[in-house]
């Protein structure tokens, strides 16, 4: 591990004149930046610690829920307001990691969590996430985990975060505090796709730090549901995850929310199916349809073709899945 | 840095480097808690914190001096086990014993979170205010704990009995 200077941060004001300086990182609960660390993929200088930055849920008037950066996992997803309002966020978190590590990792660490490709872990690889301009040896490699849709010539790597995935479907929004200010990032636009830049992962600037999230009331909470596809049955990132939500009126759709997780560098709003679907029937054949269309756009590697069927069948079969759920209670 | 180890107050002269893992068993002598992957994916490192288990291995111990922290060290001793160490033994919960303290810490420190209401990925209710402690739920909460001699039946079971136990005492306690 690359020597640093560990710095405490009493409050927020305090924290961002460290993180101004060269070099420095801002550690959370260090579930993923201290392993990135070990391996000397990450090599700061400074570690300026946020980890004592108040952390609160809080009712909004104007944003419906506002979750403190600094709120660990375990404590997001077992809030009373969050499991009652956003359960489909809830689900979402308790989908990833372990009951340990979700103690420690905080939301905003969470959002802010880097890869899982192997070939970005392996120093003896080459990787443009990396080391801009090495190369991808994931492209042409054991490509089974990497992104089917949104991805480049330079990389292939997905995002690695379930607790995004409900974000984007729920049109959550990052705020963040910097040298120039505070400013609001809906997470759709938070994490970028590779290009030619996948060492650029968020549109963060140099010293920002995410101070909160602000989730938005919405007519989903009672028809939403995360379902992950993996390995093995707990503890593995996805293979491929949907976060999906229905609002119906009799059976017509009046809202409908759905990303995908596993399937490329940032959590996947499904758009396309989203408006296909908007003011239609309920209808597996619709899922179906709304789902392929989400899909055409996809580009498998060697390895990874059968993602682009799973994930089809998987949102198809979570938004049927929806339109079981009894009437919701008003 | 001053740490708050079993109870007792710890002094090491560390590097900012050193994992909360390194510093237990290279520094302070406390060799229960095991180095597994040293990645954060087997658990076999899980202490608990003020009361809640983490992965030692992915965590600096400059960020933890102030805390209480429990090792194995501090849940039980020879001829005074703790009760979940003591129904390990009964249930043949290990082989090897290597990933035993993590399970066990980690047991510890999931029994609290059932008690706070804590969901999981299998609650069928999400927003249910108690839990209804199923295997599956057991199995689920427990799958940040490898055991690579297998012996996740006996664990499961020494588990379910320490909690079942636990509630009766419970109950006798407050009928008395």
């Amino acid at each position: 591990m690359h020597p640093f200077r560990y710095e405490p941060a009493a409050d927020t004001p305090a924290a961002l004149a460290l993180g101004a300086a060269a070099g420095a990182k801002y550690l959370g609960g260090g579930t993923n930046l201290v392993d990135l660390m070990r391996e000397t993929i990450e090599r700061p200088d400074i570690l300026v610690d946020v980890s004592r930055l108040a952390g609160d849920i809080t009712l909004d008037d104007h944003y419906g829920l506002i979750i403190g950066a600094g709120v660990k996992n375990t404590a997001a997803a077992t809030d009373r307001l969050v499991r009652e309002r956003f359960p489909l966020l809830s689900q979402a978190i308790l989908a990833g990691a372990s009951g340990q590590i979700r103690n420690v990792a905080s939301v905003g660490g969470n959002v802010m969590q880097r890869t899982r490709c192997l070939y970005f872990f392996d120093d003896a690889a080459r990787c443009n996430k990396r080391e801009p301009g090495a190369g991808c040896d994931a492209v042409e490699g054991f490509n089974r985990n990497h992104a089917i849709l949104g991805a480049s010539p330079a990389c292939v790597a997905t995002h690695p975060s379930d607790m995004c995935v409900a974000l984007a479907a729920l049109g959550a929004t990052v705020r963040v505090d910097g040298p120039h200010g505070e400013r609001d990032i809906p997470i759709v636009d938070f994490h970028q796709l590779p290009g030619e830049t996948p060492q650029i992962e968020t549109v963060l600037r140099p010293g920002e730090l995410i101070a909160a999230i602000l989730l938005p009331a919405n007519g989903v909470a009672a028809r939403s549901s995360y379902r992950k596809v993996r390995d093995r049955s707990s503890y593995a990132f996805a293979l491929v995850s949907v976060a999906a939500g229905l609002e119906l009126e009799g059976d017509t759709i009046v809202d409908v929310r759905l990303a995908l997780g596993g399937v490329a560098h940032k959590p996947w709003r499904a758009f396309i199916a989203e408006t296909a679907l908007k003011g239609g029937p309920a209808t597996p054949a619709a899922f179906r349809q709304a789902a392929a269309a989400e899909l055409a756009s996809a580009r498998p590697l060697r390895d990874n073709a059968f993602k682009i069927d799973l994930a089809t069948r998987l949102i198809a079969d979570t938004l049927e899945k929806l339109t079981q759920t009894a009437e919701p209670a008003q | 840095m001053r740490f708050n180890i079993n109870g007792q107050p710890m002094e090491a002269d560390v590097d900012t480097r050193t994992s909360l893992l390194d510093l237990l068993r290279e520094h302070l002598e406390l060799f229960g808690t095991k180095k597994g992957c040293n990645q954060g994916a087997c658990g076999a490192c899980t202490v608990l914190v003020d009361g809640q288990r983490i992965n030692s291995c992915l965590a600096l111990a400059v960020q933890y001096q102030d805390r209480e922290i429990i090792t194995i060290e501090g849940l039980g001793a020879p001829g005074s086990l703790h009760p979940l160490q003591a129904a390990f033994v009964e249930h043949d919960g290990f082989q090897c014993g290597y990933c035993t303290p993590g399970q066990i810490c980690s047991a510890v420190g999931m029994a609290d979170e059932l008690a706070r209401g804590v969901p999981s990925y299998v609650t069928a209710d999400i927003a249910a205010e108690a839990i209804d402690v199923t295997d599956e739920e057991l199995r689920e909460r427990m799958s940040g704990n490898l055991c690579r001699c297998g012996a996740y039946n006996g664990i499961i079971d020494a588990i379910r009995e320490t909690l079942a136990q636990a509630a009766s005492a419970d109950v006798k306690r407050e009928a008395a």
